[in-house]
């Protein structure tokens, strides 16, 4: 994975709350053996509405999607960060996230990170208002910044490890082998084997 | 220390811990399908890595299987979306269920029906319902791709550790109020993101008078309101349940897990950091009106007027206006079937509301039995007779409808009365409108064409 330090770009604003994966890439684009090509279909429904907001002009190669609460719920699909990706996205801004779609997000080194309700309210009407406002949003530094504000954010201290040393999980894993092994002998005898 | 069930599981599975980094934990089941595994298994070729535990991996085709006609997939992409699965399965050495095979089902219909899902076990998928198999007291959720990856090379997976949460469910459920409705009285209550990071175990008096299939069903929904997993101490119901499954353990080593199992609930002077306290006797039959799960009311009731932008576009999704008398609500389709709701229980109720009667002349209604297993039990006892003669569809296992991966899809417009799990926008097609319910509930529909109060027919 490639190191993400800082994302400097415009914002695109989608003010929903419960933005579920099914709409973030609907089921019949999951059927692609690839981890790529899924941006077309970003939002593939709701982009059918000519008003939708990442539809208009002004918001085409914006950087960081700013959004409402909850946002990511419902499957696991790592397909949704993906078609995020491919869209040209690299940060996320939201009150919160589900689960699974968080961990999928630090997987693709998407930045996604939580801010007060308040403040993402901010960050959407700037973006409202002003499709031209650039944000930062430096893992670093741990915070958001713009003209006239900088807003702290908290996040995993492991997860920005990772995200910023650009580091592959597997390996880190793969160096416990000795303690997996050793795991793996204490297991009981009786344990399911499908073999 | 006393401990929850949660952090019981969770302790018995650490590999390795370092403070202020995540547990390493162990897996001892992964469960592998055709939609979230290719990319994992192309990654894992990549870097000349193999499967570390082919032997605590197991592989089914559901979320794309035609549950009619033959054992081909209905177009390209989900053709070369199995056979891709099927060459990763050769290629690693994974057993496979693949279509036409006696054992294929959903995912979280076979693990429990063929034993392996035991209590005290960590168990995986790169699928969000996985929380179902937490029913058996064991610690299940559902994983990304790249996640499913690293499982397949390593066995582990690094995990932040979760915070506990209690649901006491208490008192007599009421003549046709059935786990679904627990668990939809339930997300109605606390919203669809209050479960956030947390391990959650439904407990008290109901859940104890639950079948394992209840459990399973109130366990699979506990992703609905955002929980990393749900569970259910194993007793009694888990152990008759298991014994004798083909993977459960035999003779000595069947005695010694139950010894070992029946340590395996909250300690009583354990502390949560959230509890929760539902009242079953005064549960009703729910029925979803909107496009999250979190948007359910009583079938005795009405519409609500919206109380959110998010509840006033679900209005217009579903077409619908408040004030709106549920029963009035007409339906198009009936979908029985998905992870929640198609095991040989749910097919029961569905039956014993629908003997003697007929679907609705404008209602197309189909049931999808969660595993080949499920249809074989179904037809030894004549279940599906029923469903033929009240003018029933009756396929073949998958997952049909509930996600609409498959040719079982609603057209734009359709509205289906579901006993699926989830009522997002085109989830079962786009355009589609669902309203999750139970099993009798959907039943009850397909008779009426409309959404009705199940006990009015019982």
């Amino acid at each position: 994975m490639e190191p993400v330090k800082r994302v400097t770009g415009r914002m695109a604003p989608l003010d929903r709350a419960d933005v579920d994966t099914d709409q973030i890439i609907p089921k019949q684009f999951l059927k692609r053996i690839e981890r790529t090509g899924y941006g077309p279909f970003l939002f593939y429904d709701w982009r059918q509405a000519e008003d939708f907001a990442l539809n208009r002009p002004e918001y085409q190669g914006a950087s960081v999607l700013v959004t409402g609460a909850n946002f990511g719920c419902g499957s696991s699909r790592e397909h949704a960060p993906w078609a995020i990706r491919d869209a040209g996205f690299r940060a996320i801004v939201s009150p919160s996230f589900a689960d699974i779609f968080l961990a999928n997000c630090y997987k693709t080194g998407l930045l996604a990170v939580t801010l007060p309700e308040s403040q993402v309210r901010h960050l959407i009407d700037l973006a409202s208002e002003d499709p031209a406002a650039e944000v930062s949003v430096d893992l670093e530094a741990q915070q958001v910044r713009g003209e006239g504000f900088a807003y702290r954010f908290e996040i995993d201290a492991f997860a920005r490890d990772c995200l910023l040393g650009g580091l592959d999980e597997i390996g880190l894993v793969e160096r416990h082998q000795s303690s997996i092994s050793a795991f793996e002998a204490r297991r009981d005898a009786w344990l399911p084997s499908v073999k | 220390m006393p401990a929850t069930l949660g952090q019981k599981l969770w302790e018995s599975h650490v590999v390795h811990s370092t403070p202020g980094e995540p547990d390493l934990l162990y897996v001892d089941l992964h469960l592998v399908h055709e939609v979230t595994s290719p990319q994992a298994f192309e990654g894992l070729r990549l870097a000349g890595r193999h499967v570390r535990r082919p032997d605590l991996t197991l592989a089914t085709m559901d979320h794309n299987v035609p549950t009619r006609g033959g054992a081909r997939a209905a177009d390209e992409l989900s053709r070369k979306q199995m056979e891709v699965l099927a060459e990763n399965c050769r290629r690693e050495g994974i057993p496979l269920h693949q279509i036409g095979s006696r054992r294929q089902g959903i995912v979280h219909v076979i693990g429990p029906e063929l034993g392996l899902t035991q209590p005290g076990m960590l168990i995986v998928c790169g699928d969000s319902h996985t929380s179902t198999h937490g029913a058996f007291g064991a610690l299940a959720f559902g994983i990304g791709t790249s996640e499913v990856e690293l499982v397949l090379a390593t066995q582990c997976l690094p995990q932040t550790r979760a915070r506990d949460l209690a649901v006491t469910v208490e008192g007599e459920l009421p003549l046709g109020v059935t786990a679904k409705d627990i668990v939809l009285g339930l997300i109605g209550r606390t919203g669809i993101s209050l479960g956030q990071g947390h391990l959650v175990e439904y407990r008290g008096s109901t859940v104890r008078g639950l079948s394992m299939e209840g459990r399973m069903t109130v366990c699979n929904m506990s992703i609905e309101w955002g929980a990393k997993a749900g569970m259910v101490a194993p007793d009694d119901t888990t152990f008759k349940y298991l014994e004798r499954r083909p993977y459960a353990p035999r003779g000595a080593a069947w005695e010694e897990a139950i010894d070992r199992w029946r340590s395996l609930a909250s300690d009583a002077d354990a502390t949560f950091d959230q509890e929760i306290h539902l009242d079953a006797s005064s549960l009703e039959p729910h029925v979803t009106w909107g496009t999250n799960p979190g948007q359910v009311a009583p079938v005795t009731g009405r519409v609500p007027e919206p109380r959110s932008d998010t509840d006033a576009r679900a209005l217009r999704y579903m077409d619908l206006l408040p004030g709106t008398a549920f029963a009035d609500i007409s339906i198009d389709r009936v979908f029985i079937g998905s992870c929640t709701n198609a095991r040989l229980e749910d097919l029961r109720a569905a039956a014993h509301v629908i003997a003697g009667k007929h679907v609705h002349p404008k209602v197309r209604a189909m049931v999808v039995p969660g595993s080949t297993t499920v249809k074989r039990a179904a037809e030894e006892e004549g279940l599906d007779a029923i469903f033929k003669a009240a003018g029933f569809e009756w396929r073949n296992a998958g997952c049909s409808m509930c996600l609409g991966m498959n040719p079982d899809i609603l057209a734009p417009g359709e509205r289906c009365a579901s006993t699926s799990n989830r009522n997002f926008e085109g989830r079962q097609g786009a355009g589609g409108r669902t309203h999750l319910m139970s099993p009798p509930m959907a039943a009850a529909a397909a008779v009426t064409g409309h959404l009705v109060d199940v006990r009015e027919l019982l």
